[in-house]
This record gives structure tokens, sequence and C-alpha cells, in this order.
């Protein structure tokens, strides 16, 4: 579903992206993880072309995705950190991102249901709390029904409660096939989420594999040990 | 493209500093007119308000816009929306806002005291500076990713065309008054928006005679009908080519 080949990108000087190639499939729910700063969230906003790589392709169901904006259609994104215009409601950028994509059917409301943003829509952006504003980009990733969902450090901020909501949304909408990316930093969140990893480290893809065969080769049945242990091998 | 439009506006519309700027344009305007015994002197009262503030505010507020709209502009980007519309959109809601405010503030004034070619022509180079301006705007702010220094660059923009290059043109005068540059001087005046404008301007209000030999080459030039059509092109392209630019740019900008 999404090819990802040879992307490398700088910064300036800095390195971010050293030829990373990697594949994504529907049905899978990958995770990616790393430390800090190792090209994660710059992998991602490229894939959603928000960032344009220096060299390497990208395609999406078979087509390049540069100089293509229609894809992005198909794909629910949930930022870092969401950054949204100060100075409007939750009531109005909901409706400004429903207007953008211009989808009036088949909108998936359930986080908007469950996070009870209808007691809040008249809340100006600028007054809401980090954890909020998580679920505010939520909700709008989720809304449309996309096939692809890239959530980028979905939980940091959100209370448990909110988190455990999210975590029974994502594994919901992974039923139904949809090709999910996560990152995070939780491993012990991740257990009984995802069915792929891929560990970066320094801009690499260090490896991609599947989970099982990750708690195989480790002998071990958290996926937290199971990295630790292989990067103590290495 | 209607619908971000449509969103900017309102947005813009929230904004008072657009009321303000109609309401000063309109006091400005209308004490002229007042004050001055003949629509002559109060035209080029206006000519004079025209060809500072509103290059002024157009470029500033414009500037200040953009950098608050980095993350509204984040958000559309990861949407499936056309980078080019993005920013297509954000210039035309912009401008669109700005010369509504001087249609009303200066152009209702205008129109019911002088109601001829003059006053119709002043309108439209009003309209012309300010999409020039926010056009350079647009220019400053892509090419600076710190806030403090695209303001800086637009003010300087601003400067620069409205008191330095007036400033070099009469030393380029002075020093070179011995040769035949009038010529030259044709070229070198449409270096500038706001020179293009001004000459323009009071060739129309026969205040071109105390421009002396230069005024009358000018007249020659500028004041009949190709000469007002080349101007206005010239002025029309100010409006494309640094908005252009700035596209071309933000087009592969990294978010």
């Amino acid at each position: 579903m999404i090819e990802i080949k040879n992307i490398s990108k700088k910064f300036g000087k800095l390195e971010v992206l050293k030829n990373v190639s990697a594949s994504c499939n529907s049905g899978q729910c990958i995770a990616l993880i790393g430390p800090n700063g190792c090209g994660k969230t710059t992998l991602i906003k490229s894939i959603l072309g928000m960032v344009i790589p220096d060299s390497g392709s990208m395609e999406f169901n078979q087509k390049s995705i540069f100089g293509d904006y229609l894809y992005r259609e198909k794909i629910g994104y949930m930022p870092q950190i969401g950054r949204y215009p100060d100075t409007m409601t939750i009531g109005e950028i909901i409706e400004m991102v429903k207007k953008i994509r211009n989808s009036k059917d088949n909108l998936d409301e359930d986080l908007f249901r469950d996070f009870e943003i209808e007691k809040m829509l008249n809340k100006q952006m600028r007054t809401l709390s980090g954890g909020t504003t998580q679920k505010i980009s939520a909700v709008l990733a989720f809304m449309f029904n996309p096939d692809v969902l890239i959530l980028d450090e979905p939980t940091a901020g959100l209370d448990p409660l909110a988190a455990e909501v999210l975590k029974e949304k994502i594994i919901k909408e992974k039923g139904k096939g949809k090709l999910i990316l996560i990152t995070s930093h939780l491993l012990s969140e991740l257990d009984d989420l995802i069915s792929e990893i891929i560990f970066m480290q320094e801009g690499k893809i260090f490896f991609h594999k599947k989970v099982n065969e990750l708690k195989e080769e480790t002998q071990e049945d958290k996926i937290s040990k199971a990295i630790a242990k292989i990067l103590r091998a290495n | 493209m209607n619908r971000i439009v449509k969103i900017i506006l309102s947005d813009i519309l929230k904004n008072k500093i657009v009321l303000v700027y109609t309401l000063i344009l309109a006091v400005l305007s209308w004490s002229s007119f007042g004050m001055e015994d003949n629509t002559a002197k109060g035209m080029l009262t206006i000519l004079n308000v025209i060809l500072f503030t509103v290059p002024l505010v157009s470029i500033l507020f414009a500037t200040i816009y953009i950098y608050n709209s980095s993350e509204f502009i984040e958000l559309l980007v990861s949407q499936p929306i056309k980078r080019s519309k993005i920013w297509i959109s954000l210039f035309i809601s912009l401008s669109l806002s700005l010369i509504i405010s001087f249609l009303i503030g200066s152009g209702i004034p205008l129109l019911i005291n002088a109601p001829d070619f003059n006053g119709i022509m002043m309108l439209i180079i009003g309209v012309l500076i300010t999409a020039i301006f926010v056009s350079l705007a647009f220019f400053s702010a892509i090419f600076n990713r710190d806030k403090a220094r695209g303001i800086g660059t637009s003010i300087v923009i601003w400067l620069f065309f409205a008191l330095i290059f007036d400033g070099l043109i009469l030393f380029l005068l002075f020093q070179f008054s011995d040769y035949p540059i009038e010529k030259p001087m044709i070229f070198v005046t449409s270096l500038s928006p706001i020179d293009l404008a001004r000459i323009q301007m009071l060739l129309h209000l026969d205040a071109s005679a105390m421009m002396g030999y230069t005024g009358a080459l000018f007249k020659e030039y500028f004041g009949n009908g190709i000469g007002i059509a080349v101007s206005l092109l010239l002025l029309f392209i100010w409006v494309i080519i640094p908005f252009v630019l700035s596209l071309k740019k933000f087009k592969t900008k990294d978010l």
C-alpha cells in the first residue's frame, strides 16, 4: 500500500534519513520506534508530503506521491504536537476540516462521542490543554474513515482513560483491515496492538520484523524486553 | 479554492486591524478633501497617503498574518489539498481584504470628490499598490523562517521603496546631470512600484511641470495611452513576480 524506496533527507548538514526503504500493506499495524531524533517523524511527514525528500521514491497504491495530493484523502494523520489556529474554536476546526475534505457522509464519530467533544465545541484552541488538543487531533484523524492511519505518539499527553479509549479504537480499525502506523516510546502499550516493528536508528532502518518472529528469535514474550535484548546483543 | 478563501477571509475579518485600517484611510481621505479648497490639491494629499500608508500597512499586516497562520498552513498541508492552492488562497484572501478596506476607506471619498478619470486612476493604482506589497510580504515571509527576521525584511523592503529609492534616484540625477540620462531614468523608475505609481499619478494631476525636463519626457512617455498601459503592466508584473517566486519556494518547503 505504501512503498518507500531509498528515501534520503538532509536538513542543512544534518542527515535525517539515510536511504530508507520500507513497505507497508493494509491489515498491518506497524510500530515505528527508535531513539529521539532518529527520523521517525521526518519519515512520517514525508509520507504525508509535508517534508519533501531529497532523493528516492515513494508510492501510495502504486502511484508516486510526489506532486500528487489526492492520496491524502485516504490518510488520517494525528500529529505529535497538534498545532491549530489559536482563535478558532473546536467546533470551527472540525467544521473546517469537514469542509476541506468535502465529505459529509460516512463520518466516523466514535471518538467524537467517546471523548465528549460535544461539550467543548465552543472552546477556543488556545485555551486547551495539551491532552485535549491531542483528543481533537485523534478525532480529526479517525473522522473520515481513512484507509491508512498515521499516529505520531498518539497516547502521549492523554489521560489513562482517554488513552484506553483510543487504543480500543485503534484495535477496532485494525480489525477492519486498515493500515496503521504508530510511533511510540511506550513499548508496553504496543503489546496488544501491533503486528510489525520498524526500528530506526540514526536515520536508518535497523530492522523491520514481524512481532511473532521477533519474540521467537529472542525467546521473550514482551516487545520491550525483546527489543532490549536485541539492542544489548549489538 | 473558494472554500479556503472563505475560511481565511472570515478569519481576517474577525481581526480588528483591517477595520481600523479602513477607518484611518477614511479619516485621512475625507479630511484631505475637506481641508484643501480644490480637488487637485486634495488628490495630491491622498496620493501621498496612498503611497506611504497603504504599502506599509499592506506589507506588515500580510507578513504578520502569514507567520501567524503557520499552524493553519500546516494543518491544511496534511489534508488532501494542493500546496499551490493553499498559498494562492492565502494571497487572494489577504489582498482581497486589504483592497476592500482601501476601496471603502479611500475609494468612496475619491469617487464622490473626484468622479473623473483621475479619481478612477487613483483607485486602480491604490489597488495595485496593495496587491504588490502583499505579494512582497509573501516573498519576505517564505524566505525567512524566523518571524522577527521576516517582519524586519518587510520593513526594510517598505523603507527601501518608500524612502531610500527616491534618495538614490536624486543622487543619480545630481551625479549624472551633465549627461542625457532621461531615458535611462524611465527604466530606473520602473524598478520601484511606488515611484512608478507616483509618476503615473503626478502626470495625470498636471503636476509634471514641477519635474522640469525629466517631467516633460515622462509626460511624453507615460502620458499617452501606451504609456499608461505600459506602466500599469509594469505594476502588474510587480504583483506577479514576488508572489510566483514565493509560490515556487512554498511548493518545496518542509513544514
